[in-house]
């Protein structure tokens, strides 16, 4: 259970799994009707590849572990995924911003781990790219949109910034199990500031020079958040063990 | 049909023709390129499949169809594998299975090796190359949204993956 490897592939499950819940709260409330099946698709990828992600650990863990042990009954502080994921909605300059955020960096991540020496987690990633690459095309797009568009959703994504800025630093701090396996996220670093402050600028949108960054997530120290999306997420396989569709 | 000897992968291949892509009933699992290998391990027929998009709600039920087919057909020992590397590409969509997207009235998925920028995207209904993209995710997560310049009508793109 407390292997790297085995922490390494339920960060990358969690964090996949997270903001595919958060993003699918948008199902049937989008702004219009394309935007709602953009944000739902996304969400259908993001699950997809946290699926893969738990049933590979879960092979590797054997005992009774399955996917769906390891989705729906873990608590807490067992998740360790990033705190930017499960930041809240609020409004579509946030969603879109925290997705932006997120995809960028995990193009940067996949485009490494497809190269990994693990095949399982080479693949997974390969696969997943060619539709993070459209999410990040889809998000990079709306961030631009927004900044640059009206005064109000201009004030809406520097509100964003503001909400999400502080959580981005912890996805380039290895945690002790990324020092042993997978990808050195400390080398993604200039690539992914790089490219967010040309987005950034073309909307229109400063980004604060120097923040406190939040971290803790990929240890298992959350924010307030992840209680209720697990709360959410976890309640039916909680209220009756083992239920099936 | 574990009693009949000289059952031959190229049967299989028939069988597995007739099951088709629940989101796209036109289309066969064999025509999408899904079926990546089918071989026999002692007259027991060994299915390995690969999704097409990593979240596609679809290879569940592909995977139960397959199974559902070779039931039919007498097969009792059933193997179906998952493998995701290489991953799918809409290159191994067949040309046959490509005539038949667009005839449906789904645009057919351009080769991936065509850079985005020259793409061009023909309107299934009228074959006009006057299109324009309305958004980048359709009804499923494989397709897009684009409508024609020229005969108005909205349709479908199968995403180049």
């Amino acid at each position: 259970m407390n292997d790297p490897l085995n922490k390494y592939i339920l960060h990358l499950a969690d964090n996949a799994l997270i903001l595919a819940q958060r993003n699918g709260e948008w199902c049937g409330h989008g702004p219009i009707l394309e935007q709602d099946i953009a944000i739902t698709n996304i969400s259908l990828d993001l699950l997809g590849q946290a699926r893969n992600f738990y049933q590979y650990a879960a092979s590797l863990q054997g005992n009774d572990a399955t996917e769906d042990s390891l989705a729906y009954l873990r608590i807490e502080n067992e998740y360790r995924n990033g705190l930017l994921v499960e930041q809240p909605n609020i409004d579509w300059a946030q969603t879109i911003l925290r997705q932006y955020f997120f995809s960028t960096y995990q193009y940067l991540l996949y485009e490494k781990l497809q190269a990994a020496d693990d095949a399982q987690l080479a693949a997974i990633a390969a696969k997943a790219l060619k539709e993070v690459s459209y999410h990040l095309r889809w998000s990079r797009e709306w961030v631009i949109r927004l900044g640059d568009g009206t005064a109000e959703s201009h004030r809406r994504m520097i509100q964003a910034v503001d909400a999400l800025w502080r959580y981005t630093g912890e996805l380039f701090i290895p945690a002790d199990y990324e020092n042993q396996v997978g990808v050195d996220v400390s080398l993604i670093k200039d690539a992914w500031t790089e490219q967010v402050n040309v987005v950034m600028a073309e909307a229109g949108i400063s980004l604060p020079e120097k923040t406190y960054m939040q971290t803790g997530g990929k240890q298992g120290i959350h924010t307030e958040h992840l209680g209720y999306i697990l709360a959410e997420l976890q309640y039916v396989q909680r209220a009756y063990p083992n239920s099936s569709w | 049909m574990v009693s009949n000897p000289t059952i031959t992968e190229s049967q299989i291949w028939d069988i597995l023709a007739s099951v088709c892509d629940p989101e796209i009933p036109v289309l066969s699992i064999v025509d999408m390129g899904i079926v990546r290998k089918v071989y026999l391990e002692e007259n027991n027929p060994v299915i390995i499949i690969t999704p097409t998009y990593t979240g596609c709600p679809a290879m569940d039920m592909i995977t139960m169809q397959i199974r559902m087919a070779l039931l039919e057909h007498g097969f009792t020992q059933i193997t179906i594998r998952s493998e995701l590397a290489p991953a799918w590409t809409t290159d191994w969509m067949t040309e046959e299975g490509k005539r038949k997207l667009q005839e449906y009235g789904i645009a057919p998925p351009n080769p991936s090796t065509t850079p985005l920028s020259e793409q061009i995207i023909q309107c299934p209904q009228c074959r006009s190359n006057n299109t324009k993209l309305l958004s980048e995710f359709g009804s499923t997560a494989c397709k897009a949204l684009y409508q024609c310049q020229d005969c108005k009508e909205p349709f479908d793109y199968f995403k180049c993956h």
